[in-house]
């Protein structure tokens, strides 16, 4: 068991391809431009010059920025993308329920606001 | 193993998963850290989830910008995410210091390791000490949970309360619910934090102790960063959804 759990560690100790001190620098300045970005999108093209208007759109490069970012994050700094490609589907394949959740959640929070605030209240005697 | 010719059967048994290796060549104790994380991250989906639910079934909602706008110590009004920027800043660089503790503990280089340690829980103590700073401001200013500036005023008293943050109508139900999501996402997020500074001094003082040394592997160092990098992780999340929609 010892002997089993040393090789491992052994193993591990080899197998770090792509993230030496460069490596970890270069995915630093990734997420530090990512973050730039959508403050320069946040203050500058909303808050101060009011060139793109607050909306869908707007949120939708937000979320896709973020995206971006938590893959960097997962990938790099969690060392997943280096993991066994079996290990990597059974941590990320539960998030295909997370995202119908969202559907879900979604649909349902926009019912209740077109129906739930229209129901007509009566008189209790 | 053998250059000798082997069987068929005994050449069916030599995949990842027909026993005799570990098929995910991880240490019982990574896998369980993620497997928990895998966990954590659904029930953050599901706080952010409901934030997600409410703003949409809500006519109105609280603008950001407009909640959002001291840097405490500095100016009291009229710099949006400027404060939460230097907070994301904070928690990116440590999760960065974090990586090189890791990478100095595949070097097993205990000086190192102690020194990166060290900016990682001096970075996350910055970062939970602005969180304070922002929660007592919004406390001041009237929002709690359950709880908004607004509450026991009746009448055009509400509106003219919660004007300064909303851009579209007023809604009290809107604020009070923006409150308690706020207050309970980042107090949970807050509370992570806290837990891996807590971490990070045990593994701190274990490295001191010479611990890893003696062991001959800083695996520890390892799991713990994962912990930390998720609490980034879901900081990333709460940044986009609080601050910038």
């Amino acid at each position: 068991m010892s002997h089993h759990h040393e090789n491992i560690a052994a193993h591990d100790h080899h197998d770090h391809g792509g993230m030496d001190k460069k490596g970890i620098w270069k995915v630093f300045f990734i997420l530090l431009a990512l973050t730039a970005l959508e403050f320069l999108i946040a203050l500058g093209f909303v808050h101060h010059w009011g060139v793109i208007e607050k909306g869908m759109i707007l949120n939708t490069i937000y979320i896709a920025l973020t995206l971006v970012k938590a893959y960097y994050i997962v990938a790099y700094f969690m060392h997943l993308k280096f993991e066994k490609s079996g290990f990597i589907i059974c941590c990320s394949i539960g998030f295909i329920f997370i995202v119908y959740f969202i559907v879900l959640l979604l649909i349902e929070g926009d019912y209740l606001l077109h129906h739930l605030q229209s129901h007509p209240l009566f008189p209790n005697n | 193993m053998s250059t000798t010719t082997v069987s068929q059967l005994d050449k069916v048994k030599d995949g990842p998963w027909s026993g005799g290796k570990s098929p995910w060549n991880l240490e019982y104790g990574k896998i369980m850290m993620w497997f928990f994380l895998v966990s954590d991250a659904f029930t953050f989906s599901a706080f952010l989830l409901y934030y997600g639910a409410q703003k949409f079934a809500q006519p109105t909602w609280i603008d950001a910008d407009k909640i959002f706008q001291s840097v405490p110590g500095i100016v009291e009004h009229g710099q949006p995410l400027v404060f939460v920027g230097i907070m994301t800043f904070i928690l990116i660089m440590s999760s960065v210091t974090m990586v090189l503790a890791v990478d100095a503990g595949h070097r097993n280089q205990k000086q190192e390791v102690v020194k990166w340690m060290l900016w990682t829980i001096l970075g996350g103590i910055c970062f939970v000490g602005c969180q304070a700073i922002e929660w007592t401001h919004l406390h001041h200013e009237g929002f709690w949970f359950g709880r908004n500036p607004a509450t026991g005023l009746e009448g055009d008293a509400v509106a003219q309360a919660l004007a300064p943050y909303f851009t579209k109508e007023i809604s009290y139900t809107a604020a009070l619910q923006f409150s308690n999501l706020f207050f309970t996402i980042t107090g949970f997020h807050g509370f992570h934090v806290s837990v891996g500074i807590l971490l990070n001094i045990i593994i701190l003082c274990m490295t001191l102790n010479n611990t890893f040394e003696n062991r001959g592997t800083y695996l520890m160092v390892e799991k713990v960063g994962l912990y930390w990098h998720f609490v980034d992780l879901v900081w990333v999340f709460v940044f986009t959804f609080f601050y910038l929609i």
